[in-house]
């Protein structure tokens, strides 16, 4: 190793394999967690809309709960409570939850969104109420949360570092790992840094550019 | 379950300062990302190429590096070249430069919502420049901005927890030294984040109530109803905010 200067392009090259092989599984846990909270925040939206106050109370504490406490305690509570559960499963499920309480908002936002003539539509034309909603508001309410959708898989992503927590080797953690062998965190952890900005920043701006054909 | 209780008692006397730490780092942080995202926004939509380009980069930068990766590397890397900063620091800075970078974009998207009309009227009036700001476009963007604002806040005490990582002795040590003592995860993180949840309840109250001061202040508030006050707003969610038009 260079001793005089504090970069070293050798220790960079050296830790890159493992930290793409980290930046996968950082992947992989905002897809599948994305995916839970697109499905989840869906659901919790339309038990909002229940008429009875029994329901929309508890979940509403429930979801400001969730939504309100740190993800990171969150995390190791869920994996320190289910030691039989793998703890990447244990990752994507609480990521997946966490945000399906941010979801149900766009869900909730994208569904009021929806102009009342549709609704007064579809009664006019006797659709039954399944069919309403399948056909007529959520596909209009979905199209209304997709850049939200975005917004939130773009922050997921940078969030999955909270992982390392629970031992999950994601991208930091890699980085983490390498640096406590080689007592070297500097290249690692910029390096990782980077790799962030990388994928996150093109990601944003195509975001941002479905934000305007879609507004 | 007694024995548990009997180590809650036991550990209240730390939970103060571990609590004043949280606190430390979510206003500190708060007041810096307030700066931050005051001199960045307002940065970001001068005409000149030469602090809106800079503005930018570190609106972009800060948003686009995960948090964790900053407060590590902060911590971890940046004594390396000489610069060697409290762990508190670190975590204020962290969440301050982070949090920032966010609300520079709440802060310029509440200025450019404010009607054109209000700045041709402030000039017609012939209003300097601070004036101008001071007086007439940044009272309406503010009451447009805390809503969003308040989301961010949260966001910034949930990301506070880090510290722990970092060395800090904030809630989350406290957490995890009840969950030691006990060896019940259960009561001591069910403790824990309920702890989270009222001071996240609390700053959400303050919250409101700024927003409903800025309103009246305006002339535009009612006196707000209690349920206003101590209900939760659902709010817009922070990562929505540069939607407009689209949703909500």
């Amino acid at each position: 190793m260079n001793e005089d200067s504090i970069w070293s392009w050798e220790t960079a090259w050296d830790v890159l394999p493992q930290l793409l092989r980290g930046l996968v599984v950082t992947i992989e846990a905002t897809v599948v967690g994305m995916v839970i909270a697109s499905i989840l925040g869906l659901f919790i939206a339309l038990a909002m809309r229940t008429p009875t106050r029994w329901v929309r109370g508890p979940l509403r504490l429930v979801v400001d709960f969730i939504r309100m406490t740190p993800l990171l305690v969150q995390l190791v509570f869920a994996w320190l409570l289910l030691v039989d559960i793998p703890p990447l499963v244990i990752g994507f499920s609480v990521l997946g939850v966490h945000y399906a309480t941010y979801m149900s908002e766009v869900y909730r936002a994208g569904i009021e969104a929806v102009p009342k003539g549709q609704w007064e539509a579809a009664i006019a034309l006797n659709l039954p109420r399944a069919r309403t909603w399948r056909a007529v508001v959520l596909p209009q309410a979905i199209r209304n949360t997709l850049p939200g959708l975005g917004n939130y898989a773009v922050s997921m992503f940078k969030e999955t570092p909270f992982l390392f927590a629970i031992t999950v080797v994601e991208m930091y953690q890699a980085a983490q790992q390498y640096g406590a062998l080689n007592f070297s965190y500097i290249e690692p952890l910029t390096l990782v840094g980077l790799l962030f900005l990388l994928v996150s920043y093109p990601t944003s701006l195509l975001v941002r550019k479905m934000e305007t054909r879609l507004a | 379950m007694s024995d548990d209780l009997q180590a809650l008692i036991d550990s209240l006397p730390d939970l103060g300062g571990a609590v004043l730490v949280t606190l430390q780092m979510t206003l500190g942080g708060a007041v810096l990302a307030m700066l931050v995202a005051l001199v960045l926004g307002f940065g970001s939509r001068t005409r000149s190429l030469w602090v809106r380009g800079p503005s930018r980069v570190v609106i972009e930068f800060f948003r686009g590096t995960s948090l964790v990766v900053q407060i590590f590397w902060l911590f971890y890397v940046l004594p390396v070249f000489g610069f060697k900063m409290e762990a508190l620091a670190v975590a204020i800075v962290a969440l301050g430069l982070n949090y920032g970078a966010y609300a520079a974009e709440v802060v310029r998207g509440s200025v450019e919502s404010v009607p054109t009309g209000q700045w041709e009227a402030a000039t017609a009036l012939n209003l300097g420049p601070f004036h101008k700001i001071r007086r007439v476009i940044f009272p309406q963007a503010w009451a447009l901005m805390i809503p969003q604002l308040a989301n961010l806040l949260i966001q910034l005490l949930k990301g506070s927890a880090l510290a722990f990582y970092i060395t800090l002795h904030d809630l989350y040590w406290w957490i995890d030294e009840l969950q030691r003592d006990t060896r019940d995860t259960f009561f001591s993180y069910g403790c824990g984040l309920v702890l989270y949840f009222v001071i996240a309840y609390v700053l959400t109250w303050g919250m409101n109530w700024l927003e409903e001061r800025a309103k009246r202040r305006l002339g535009r508030g009612t006196r707000p109803r209690l349920r206003d006050v101590f209900g939760l707003k659902p709010g817009v969610p922070t990562e929505v905010v540069r939607v407009k038009g689209g949703v909500a």
